[in-house]
């Protein structure tokens, strides 16, 4: 069915494509968050694109050969190398002149954060032409949960079994802006529009793009799988997660975290933690430390806003 | 040097256009990829092969020639690089030694698991701990089992041409190819080279037609996980499970030797300049005695051999070109009237012996040659290799072949120990 | 034999439906669409589709009536909780076969 409305429009449920790149029947668990984060990636960029892929749920995702659950074409490559990949496909179709196809190297925060840093620095410098997308399930989920540069503090996972993640996690949105690249965006698989609406941005911009999503997992965090969308917008209400995005440097807070910092106050941290079996270990002092971490970080983005 | 500073003298041969330069191997090699129109190139320096690295570099700011040329951050990120651009039909080069061919390992495995026709020139260096920038073949030879073509170079003309050649084969095969040349004794060395012309090499160098598909309009998926077992696709055809997969790989390799072969004439044809075999023969026809060895070190034993007939024995050289695929039958065929096998290597296996020697003694099982073989590791590190050395190990060889002594249990390594 | 018939030299895939098999066999609860209170069944134009927009999965159609393609269906829930009008309750399989 074909849905005409007049002018200019904001995305939305009604007026978003039907065209679907994401085959049902894939491997992912039920209430995936990357799995639905991915399909409006997808979307925002209308399947013109050659995705590229390391050792992740996403791998997992594109399934085994011989069949594929996605309608892209996509190279996986090895854990390290998937911003080196995406600057060698890049260089590949400049070298053959194929214009018009967009590069989109898709990681977990394992393969961003840790092992894959050092390939997207150094791609990042280079002001390789492609959108790099982490998504963070704050783990090494596909191993079956341990512990990454951006798991939280206190959290249980299989290599922090008890005593729980001793330190925070690393801010790789921060660490990317500051490679000078024209844009740098966060974003959440509770609010799919906000994040079609910057994919199709990055999309437009010339050189690399980095776009860190939330996607909240079930399995390794330890919730209901019917809770993702919950759990996730839980996050941005109390400022775990803030949604931004920097344009060529100047900054803008996005969807649900600008109306809260126009006309409302974030939600106190411990009602998010306290939905996830994973922070069943997580200290009084923990949660207060957390608490400090979040009103400053929230802090800095307002007056980031406000300079803006 | 830059073309402007090289001795130049422009020839030409019967139909063809060649322009004789002295030239070091780095340059040798960064004139065999600009032949060969590589159109993508990321490479990380590394002592010795870092003037090769530079050379493109020039050559593509100076507009010699049009590449995109990717200042990568590591090794793994350059063969990263390389064999995405080539899954997307792009003709690639990038070139290493030692640590970084050892960080590019997993990458290694991977490009050729892909089926990329992916070229790499090795400077061969020594691998540390502890550290050392010289010459040995540690490097390339540990490499052997990664499911690459290896050839190995005696002279700064065979690495031009065998890059050339490497295209050919490579993408005729769809397996990668890495081209070795000894680190400071060729890439530091000038020596005379015949560099050919541009229409020359396009006309033997057609242009790479990839078998990986990257199209929206018709999506597939490249190197996802692969089952144990055959699995059905959708239309119901049982395709390959990882075994068959890497099996194909294996065939192919194996069966590279015809194409080498045919790659080999066809140059010959156009350049004057024949590689119709996998193996140089010296003094082959008499001799009883043959050394083997590979790489720069292979003109050192014709010295040596040279020295030894003087002496009265009838000493010939076997000059190892291609090491993978290993060729058995050739190896077999120039060997057969020997009776000692004298076999140098700049590499060692440790716990076991040098990887030629065992795969020398691997070809002749079962050949019914009945020769004895002798192993010397040599020049590791960079040590200097003599060619009274060598023949000085041949005279060992013989006089403890005259005892009785029909073979050493371990080999013995010309050092101070 | 076997994967002769098969002409790949490297594991080249292709897109296909169900490549995990009928993953609707994972669930133990399914979802059903209330007609009377779903919106866009309620209004009969393109309206609210905030199930169709969320499900992971890609089994809901963004048709009137929506159609959930329970073949592939996980069952994980999504769609029943995002619902502002709860028009979708999760059911045991059991109760509705």
């Amino acid at each position: 069915m074909i849905f005409e409305r007049i002018g200019p429009l904001k995305t939305s449920a009604i007026n978003l494509t039907e065209t679907e790149y994401l085959l049902p029947g894939n491997r992912t668990c039920p209430g995936c968050a990357l799995s639905l984060a991915y399909r409006h990636i997808l979307k925002a960029l209308e399947g013109h694109v050659i995705v590229t892929v390391p050792a992740s749920c996403l791998t997992v995702l594109h399934g085994m050969y011989p069949v594929t659950s996605v309608n892209v074409p996509c190279v996986n490559t090895p854990f390290a190398s998937t911003a080196a990949s995406a600057t060698g496909l890049v260089a590949g179709l400049k070298a053959l002149g194929k214009k018009g196809l967009t590069v989109l190297a898709i990681a977990g925060d394992g393969g961003t954060h840790d092992i894959g840093i050092q390939a997207l620095s150094g791609a990042a410098e280079r002001g390789d032409d492609f959108i790099y997308v982490c998504y963070d399930n704050e783990g090494y989920m596909n191993t079956g949960n341990q512990r990454s540069s951006s798991t939280p503090v206190g959290v249980i996972t299989g290599t922090t079994p008890i005593l729980g993640k001793q330190q925070g996690q690393k801010d790789i949105a921060t660490i990317m802006e500051a490679h000078a690249i024209p844009y740098v965006a966060t974003a959440n698989a509770s609010y799919p529009l906000d994040l079609y609406e910057k994919v199709r941005k990055a999309r437009t911009i010339q050189g690399t793009k980095f776009i860190h999503v939330f996607t909240p997992c079930p399995p390794g965090w330890d919730f209901l799988f019917g809770d993702t969308i919950k759990i996730g917008r839980l996050a941005t209400e109390t400022g775990w997660v803030v949604l931004y995005e920097v344009e060529h440097g100047n900054f803008r807070l996005t969807a649900a975290s600008e109306s809260i910092a126009r006309r409302g106050t974030l939600k106190p941290v411990r009602e998010y933690l306290r939905e996830q079996g994973r922070f069943k270990s997580i200290t009084e002092e923990q949660i207060n430390k957390l608490q400090d971490w979040v009103n400053t970080r929230w802090q800095h983005c307002l007056d980031r806003a406000g300079n803006s | 040097m830059n073309g402007t500073d090289s001795v130049s003298l422009k020839g030409k041969k019967t139909d063809r256009d060649s322009d004789k330069q002295i030239i070091d191997g780095n340059q040798a090699a960064a004139h065999g990829a600009k032949l060969s129109r590589v159109q993508v190139i990321a490479a990380y320096p590394i002592t010795p092969q870092t003037p090769l690295t530079e050379k493109l570099s020039e050559f593509v700011e100076g507009g010699e020639f049009k590449a995109e040329y990717v200042t990568v951050e590591s090794e793994h990120s350059a063969l990263a690089v390389c064999a995405s651009a080539s899954m997307v039909g792009a003709r690639v080069f990038t070139a290493t030694s030692a640590h970084g061919l050892a960080y590019m390992h997993e990458m290694l495995h991977w490009a050729a698991g892909a089926r990329l026709p992916v070229v790499l020139a090795c400077v061969n260096r020594a691998i540390g701990a502890p550290w050392n920038i010289l010459n040995d073949q540690q490097d390339s030879v540990s490499q052997r089992d990664t499911g690459w073509i290896q050839i190995y170079a005696r002279n700064n003309q065979e690495i031009l041409d065998s890059i050339i050649q490497a295209y050919k084969i490579a993408e005729a095969v769809y397996v990668p190819a890495m081209v070795c040349y000894d680190g400071f004794v060729l890439s530091h060395a000038a020596m005379p080279v015949d560099v050919p012309s541009q229409e020359d090499v396009d006309r033997f160098l057609p242009s790479y037609r990839p078998h990986t598909i990257l199209d929206p309009a018709n999506p597939k998926n490249y190197n996802l996980v692969t089952l144990a077992n055959p699995r059905v696709n959708t239309e119901g055809v049982l395709c390959h499970g990882y075994m068959e997969l890497r099996y194909l790989l294996h065939e192919a390799l194996q069966n590279s030797g015809e194409t080498i072969i045919k790659v080999g004439q066809e140059f010959g044809e156009l350049f004057g300049r024949s590689y119709t075999n996998m193996l140089w023969e010296d003094w082959l026809d008499d001799a009883d005695i043959v050394i083997v060895a590979m790489g720069s070190l292979a003109m050192e034993a014709i010295i040596a051999a040279g020295m030894l007939r003087e002496e009265g024995h009838k000493v010939g050289v076997l000059g190892l070109r291609v090491f993978r695929p290993f060729p058995t039958t050739d190896v077999v065929k120039a060997l057969k009237r020997s009776r000692l096998i004298v076999v140098f290597d700049k590499n060692i296996s440790y716990g076991s012996e040098g990887a030629t020697c065992s795969e020398i003694k691997s070809a002749l099982y079962g050949s019914g040659v009945n020769a004895v073989v002798r192993n010397f590791i040599v020049g590791l590190g960079g040590r200097d290799v003599k060619a009274r050395e060598l023949a000085d190990a041949v005279n060992k060889s013989l006089l403890s072949l005259k005892e009785g002594v029909l073979s050493s249990q371990y080999s013995e390594w010309i050092c101070d120990i | 034999m076997g994967t002769r018939n098969c002409h790949h030299i490297c594991d080249e895939s292709s897109p296909g439906i169900g490549e995990a098999g009928r993953t609707g066999e994972w669930r133990d609860v399914l979802p059903v669409i209330d007609q009377k209170k779903c919106t866009p069944v309620r209004q009969n134009k393109p309206a609210c589709y905030l199930c169709w927009l969320y499900c992971p999965d890609t089994v809901i159609s963004k048709t009137i009536p929506l159609e959930i393609n329970l073949e592939y269906c996980k069952g994980c829930g999504i769609c029943a909780e995002v619902c502002p009008v709860q028009a979708i309750t999760m059911v045991n399989e059991d109760k509705v076969l």
